[in-house]
């Protein structure tokens, strides 16, 4: 029964770093407020998936995707459609979406890899696990993948997540089968919206953010899925 | 009397002002937890002070808290974050500014906060009937739902069902699930006296820390994850300590059913009569359900002085001897009751100072006791209750398993050991200098009368319930009531004075026995007693010391009974 110290391998890493440079030359690696580096694990329709290490804010989603030394772009000539930038419970960023970030309008691909910028669009760096998603993926699957994940994980000790987390696996999985409605969409929401802040731990957000992130950024592409028409085809159509 | 009474100064309770659906309340700073030590007022106990009750699954005021139903949820306003001038941030007019909370990364979300387990803070605002609070509880209400099985019809549990009663209080009447629901065991044999219904249960746990923390028996769990959790034993161990009917009273929904209840009556058929265990010597307070002069089951009633809520299996359980087909229902050895008592009094009369034995046994009640104790004062009869011990336990089971013991004490029946003046009576009898047995509610051949004694006797007038070896030598018979067929009162080894109230009628002809023996005494004695249970018990306390030092009375009783010095 004695505890046990389990290190994620950012750690070690960092604290190879630290006591190798020291705390002070440490911190000047990085941005400000943003320092030291991080360990990216790039996965998805990349060309070149892998973990690499960045220097925190100085490299931007775009060139972690793109760029010769890491993902060396989207996979099979593919178009880009999405990115779930820091583990699956981030929110998912669409591609050719903008955030106003200072003075500027920026597009996805130009936002530094870091904690505050992805804070202020909305999603988080959490975890450093990119998940790229190319436009030949069904995004409602997409998301029915991660729910099935999400519901078997939840340990179940609360009501909303250990109820939601199933509920939410069991539409997207009718909806992948066939059995999609056009209310399906807003039908999500109202499961995720009732998870989020009202659980035992964050595992609640954990499973109700992909939800309600996918479902409101691709609000037309999961009411798509309800007509008799192929997905990816009226998906597409704006 | 008024100036010489002491009157304790009352205990400083600190307090504290928070605002309750926007009116001021006043709760104390502090309430005791589920093992009685004083922490930090929840919000959920500041609402139950404004009488504004938050529903809840997983919180009971006897069990650790758990936080994990999430039923409790509810809207508040907070203080901000303190400045950097170390103070609160304030409104123009320099009031405590208080802002309603918010999901942190979603601000035009209201957050809420668990009742259970969150402490006051000063100036908190309560916003216990907004529309945000009760948006919360409509979600919780729905996902407990969504894989309920809904088979109110023919659940035990219906008519005291907390998934019914918060769904029409605080539910929506329609749910938008449109997936097929998850099903789980629906009959599962917990242990010997325990049945789950999986799909049923709720997931609170109450079940798993009673037994836990409370029982001492770290006999239940939760197995497999997410919706499909279920409530297990480990592998096939049964569930069986001595205290497993009480995961039936606490689960909030009809997930645990008693075997013994089962399918047995709706709830809401049940007449409840407030009554006492009358299995040892803890004398736990219990709530009788009956119907049609048909006892269904006991329930514990809470008094905290004596057994908080809880009860034991063996002492809920044992009830089942009051409809016994062969319980004792005629007068025998006279034509009825008026002629037995009118020889039973001549021939008590005639006897010799002495030469009358008086047995009381332990389970008739404090009046039947001090009755007696007035006829052996005059007969000077010699009195004793046989004894009865067993198993006991550190939660309740006292192993003195008469329920009066100690009142046989008070009022003078028996000595400090019950049983110790069998062997003298046993010779009197032999050597003839006791010729007449007086035996209410004991049979006295296994305490060393045996029925070669009991033939010598010119007199043998017994009371009883169930027959015995006693009672088939009886040359009187007569047939009394169990305690949950009449009024009266018990002293539980802890010295505490409780009343029960009648549920059933006895059978055929049986009659309480304080009710003969008021009428056996006034004959006997030449002295008037009072004919109604309340002037008994009055008349009795002026007379036992100990019940007059507290100045006892059948109304200062109460529900819960006053504790005397033993
Ligand atoms: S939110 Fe956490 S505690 Fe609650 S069921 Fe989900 S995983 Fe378990
Ligand atoms: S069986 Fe009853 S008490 Fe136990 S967890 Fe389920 S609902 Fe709660
Ligand atoms: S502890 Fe004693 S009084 Fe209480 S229920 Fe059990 S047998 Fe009855
Ligand atoms: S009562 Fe269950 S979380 Fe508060």
């Amino acid at each position: 029964m004695c505890p046990t110290i389990v290190n994620n391998v950012e750690t070690l890493c960092n604290v190879k770093h630290i006591v190798e440079m020291g705390a002070e030359q440490y911190t000047k690696l990085g941005t400000p407020n943003n320092t030291g580096t991080r360990l990216i694990s790039l996965s998805g329709d990349v060309k070149q998936p892998g973990y690499f290490e960045i220097e925190t804010g100085k490299v931007t989603l775009g060139e972690l995707i793109y760029d010769e030394n890491f993902g060396g772009g989207v996979r099979d000539g593919n178009g880009l459609q999405a990115i779930i930038p820091g583990g699956s419970s981030s929110k998912v960023l669409r591609a050719g979406e903008t955030f106003p970030i200072g003075e500027d309008e920026v597009d996805l691909l130009d936002v530094p890899y870091d904690f505050d910028t992805l804070m202020k669009i909305g999603t988080m760096s959490g975890s450093g696990a990119i998940i790229v998603i190319d436009d030949s993926r069904n995004i409602v699957e997409c998301l029915a993948n991660l729910a099935e994940f999400y519901a078997h994980e939840s340990c179940g000790q609360c009501t909303p997540c250990r109820e939601g987390s199933l509920w939410m696996n069991k539409a997207l999985h009718r909806m992948t089968h066939g059995g999609a409605r056009t209310e399906d969409a807003e039908y999500l929401l109202h499961i995720a919206q009732n998870i989020q802040g009202r659980t035992v731990c964050a595992f609640g957000e954990a499973c109700s953010w992909p939800v309600l992130s996918f479902v409101n950024k691709f609000k037309h592409e999961f009411e798509a899925k309800s007509l008799n028409t192929t997905d990816k085809e009226t998906a597409s159509t704006p | 009397m008024a100036e010489e009474t002491q009157t304790e100064a009352p205990a400083v309770v600190e307090t504290m002002v928070v605002k309750v659906d926007g009116r001021e309340v006043e709760v104390p700073k502090l309430t005791e937890d589920w093992q009685g030590n004083l922490v930090p007022t929840t919000v959920l106990q500041a609402c139950k002070h404004a009488g504004n009750e938050i529903p809840h699954y997983c919180y009971h005021p006897k069990l650790p808290v758990a936080g994990n139903c999430r039923m409790c949820l509810v809207h508040v306003g907070m203080p901000g974050r303190l400045g950097p001038d170390g103070k609160p941030p304030t409104n123009e007019d320099g009031s405590l500014k208080i802002d309603p909370m918010v999901l942190p990364y979603e601000r035009q979300t209201p957050k809420g906060v668990i009742g259970c387990a969150t402490n006051l803070v000063p100036g908190m605002e309560i916003y216990a009937s907004s529309p945000e609070t009760k948006q919360m509880r409509e979600a919780v209400l729905e996902s407990l739902l969504i894989n309920h099985p809904l088979d109110c019809p023919i659940c035990d549990q219906a008519g005291e069902c907390k998934l019914q009663e918060y769904s029409s209080e605080h539910g929506q009447s329609e749910s938008s699930f449109a997936e097929y629901k998850v099903h789980k065991p629906k009959k599962v044999n917990l242990g010997p006296r325990i049945i789950l219904d999986a799909e049923r249960c709720v997931l609170c746990t109450r079940c798993i820390r009673f037994s836990r923390d409370i029982a001492d028996d770290d006999a239940l769990g939760i197995v497999n994850r997410g919706s499909y959790n279920t409530i297990s034993t480990f592998l096939d161990t049964p569930f069986d300590n001595n205290y497993t009917l009480n995961t039936v009273d606490l689960c909030p929904v009809g997930a645990l059913t008693s075997k013994d209840f089962r399918f047995q009556m709706r709830v809401w058929f049940l007449k409840e009569t407030r009554s006492l265990c009358s299995s040892c010597g803890t004398g736990c307070n219990t709530l009788i359900g009956s119907r049609e002069n048909t006892m269904y089951r006991y329930e514990p009633r809470e008094n905290n002085a004596v057994n908080g809520p809880w009860m034991c299996d063996s002492g809920r359980l044992n009830y089942k001897w009051i409809g016994r087909e062969d319980r004792l229902s005629e007068v025998t050895g006279a034509s009825g009751w008026a002629t037995a008592i009118i020889e039973i009094s001549a021939k008590l009369e005639e006897a010799q100072p002495g030469s009358v034995a008086i047995i009381g046994g332990a389970r008739q009640t404090n009046e039947e006791l001090y009755l007696l104790k007035k006829l052996a004062n005059k007969l000077e009869a010699i009195t004793d209750s046989a004894p009865r011990s067993g198993q006991g336990d550190n939660l309740l089971c006292c192993p003195d398993k008469n329920p009066n013991s100690a009142g046989s004490r008070l009022i003078g029946i028996a000595n400090e050991d019950l049983g110790s003046r069998f062997a003298e009576i046993a010779q009197g009898i032999e050597a003839g200098t006791i010729t007449s047995l007086i035996v209410f509610g004991d049979d006295v051949t296994k305490h060393g009368i045996d029925e070669t004694l009991l033939d010598k006797l010119d007199l043998l007038v017994v009371s009883d319930i169930l027959p015995n070896a006693t009672t088939s030598k009886a040359h009187y018979l007569l047939p009394g009531c169990a305690h949950t067929e009449k009024r009266g009162t018990f002293t539980s080894v802890k010295g505490q004075v409780q009343k029960f109230m009648k549920a059933l009628d006895g059978p055929g002809n049986a009659r309480p026995e304080w009710e003969f023996l008021h009428e056996l005494a006034e004959n006997t004695t030449g002295q008037n007693g009072f004919s109604t249970i309340e002037g008994l018990f009055n008349q009795m306390a002026e007379e036992v010391e100990a019940f007059k030092d507290k100045e006892l009375t059948w109304a200062s009783l109460g529900n819960e009974g006053v504790t005397v010095e033993i």
